[in-house]
């Protein structure tokens, strides 16, 4: 939840990279005018966000989806942001497909990296493990019998 | 690691967007009705508050004063928010900025009217 009143603010320093991206080189932005421009994005999001939970009421739905912020951006007479939305999202989809991909090859990698090493060592590993748990159990006696010492 | 790998990484990390997300969430959330959103509608509420600073920035540059002396002042957004249809939502948080002298005028000029 928002607890401040600046956590409702977007992060100046952004706000400002993308309007002097938008801008040709050396356009001075006075102060004023950028903080009145972060203001006016806040301002955007909240239109943007009650006109497309109009939509997504009207269809009796209680998630906002893709389609409720293209029709709301219609409404607010943002169609010039259409065609780009479009392609974003096609691109931020892509994205999140390539990263689950990514992560499920990482995933089969490691299976078969570890299967390898198990076939070669299995055994030595599992005479160590036994070995081990011993150590560990009689350590674990020795302190048991400490304590009822200390007691 | 081998180079498929590496491109792999690369093609994943592209950043789709400047402005962090979960701001934009927080925003989206202190509107009262909204329960919930997908990550799809905020994906592209995101991106549509980065392409309106870019219109906002750039309409207003065009069409305001401090074109001649390569600068972009509140007045040029207050301008726009007056003039352009798209903008008017925007009126209440940019007004106009008036001289006091010129306000003062107006009001002397008010009485008048209501007598006739």
């Amino acid at each position: 939840m928002a607890e401040r009143p600046e956590d409702l603010n977007l992060p100046n320093a952004v706000i400002t990279r993308i309007i002097k991206e938008a801008l040709p080189d050396g356009v001075n932005v006075s102060k004023e005018a950028r903080r009145a421009i972060s203001q006016a994005a806040s301002v955007f999001v909240l239109y943007a966000t009650s006109c497309a939970n109009n939509f997504a009421m009207k269809a009796k739905r209680k998630t906002l989806n893709a389609g409720d912020v293209m029709a709301a951006m219609e409404e607010m007479e943002f169609d010039r942001f259409l065609q780009p939305l479009r392609e974003a999202l096609e691109a931020y989809k892509k994205g999140q497909k390539g990263k689950k991909e990514a992560s499920e090859q990482k995933r089969k990698d490691k299976e078969r990296k570890s299967e390898t090493e198990e076939n070669d060592k299995s055994r030595e590993e599992e005479e160590e493990e036994e070995e081990l748990h011993m150590e560990e159990e009689q350590d674990g006696e020795n302190e048991c019998e400490e304590e009822e010492i200390e007691n | 690691m081998s180079a498929r790998n590496v491109e792999d990484k690369v093609a994943v990390n592209i950043k789709h967007v400047s402005l962090p997300m979960s701001r934009v969430k927080l925003i989206m959330k202190s509107s009262p009705d909204v329960s919930n959103i997908n990550q799809e509608a905020l994906f592209l509420t995101t991106k549509a508050t980065e392409l309106f600073v870019q219109h906002l920035a750039l309409s207003s540059y065009k069409s305001g004063s401090g074109k001649d002396h390569n600068a972009l002042s509140y007045s040029d957004l207050a301008g726009a928010a007056e003039e352009s249809e798209t903008f008017q939502f925007l009126t209440d948080i940019l007004p106009k900025k008036i001289l006091a002298k010129d306000y003062l005028k107006s009001l002397e000029e008010l009485p008048e009217e209501g007598d006739n």
